[in-house]
């Protein structure tokens, strides 16, 4: 062993926030979704035949006229995956802001390695578009309406996996 | 995000979850779970770092076709280079109390008066 820890070594983001938001005034604590059930689909083909599509939680860039982009709210999109977007937005998301970034787009949507998977021949090929999903506090909204629209585009797009990333 | 996840596997597509925050995600429960280790931010690699992300890419592909059953967790082996990081993130101590409070109420006030108007 390296060490002997008296504590847990990952951060519990549960705990934290709830402990931050309260001394933010907030008495009531965010109820996190929590299942006893876990669906599962294994895939139907070998992964090399497989078309792979990516979710990210980061946003469109926002518009640099200044109007634009006080009028910018965060929807959900389907956007090329080639070439990759050299940027995304990122500043209203939950993200550790002191201790790293987000200027490499591949470090949270890993669009140029999932390009060079597919020219190695590891997966059959990446799907055509990424897809954009808002972090929401309505888990309803993200059940009955933002999950279904991601799996629409995906069929579209003949995506038989599916990789999801959150900052 | 596991939300999404979960609508996907329960209409036959396979998915991976690749992410930092593990309590979130293993508590919501996903079919697979590619967890590293690090701040909040960098789910795929450390900005600049292509090996990583090419390896950390890898480790998500492996497990798509490796998986048996749902839960199944993979933690990559990457290490963020210090730990302070962890302490500090929505840290709440005597130095920042009374600002968060006054935070909080700033921000309900502001939201009191939008919903007003």
């Amino acid at each position: 062993m390296d060490q002997l820890r008296p504590y847990r070594s990952f951060v519990s983001y549960i705990d934290c926030s709830r402990t931050y938001y309260a001394a933010q005034g907030y008495d009531k604590p965010y109820a996190w979704p929590h299942y006893d059930e876990v669906p599962f689909a294994p895939p139907a083909k070998p992964l090399s035949q497989c078309r792979v599509g990516l979710v990210t939680t980061a946003g469109l860039p926002k518009p640099a006229d200044p109007m634009a982009a006080m009028l910018y709210r965060r929807e959900m999109y389907a956007q090329p995956a080639w070439p990759p977007p050299a940027s995304l937005y990122t500043d209203d998301l939950f993200w550790d802001k002191k201790a790293t970034h987000t200027r490499d787009v591949d470090s949270f949507l890993p669009l140029t390695r999932l390009a060079r998977a597919a020219a190695a021949g590891r997966i059959g090929s990446a799907s055509p578009r990424f897809y954009g999903v808002p972090t929401d506090y309505s888990q309803g909204r993200t059940i009955e309406r933002y999950s279904p629209q991601i799996l629409k585009w995906c069929r579209e797009d003949g995506v038989d996996a599916v990789i999801l990333l959150a900052l | 995000m596991s939300l999404v996840a979960r609508h996907l596997e329960a209409n036959g597509l396979p998915t991976v979850v690749m992410g930092c925050a593990r309590d979130i995600v293993e508590e919501c429960g996903v079919a697979r779970f590619v967890f590293t280790d690090f701040p909040l931010g960098n789910p795929s690699g450390k900005p600049g770092d292509a090996a990583m992300q090419q390896a950390i890419l890898g480790t998500a592909l492996d497990l798509l076709e490796r998986a048996w059953m749902p839960r199944t967790t993979v933690q990559t082996p990457y290490q963020w280079p210090d730990d302070a990081w962890r302490e500090n993130f929505m840290r709440v101590d005597a130095s920042n109390r009374e600002e968060l409070a006054r935070q909080g109420k700033e921000r309900r006030d502001l939201q009191a008066r939008l919903k007003k108007s």
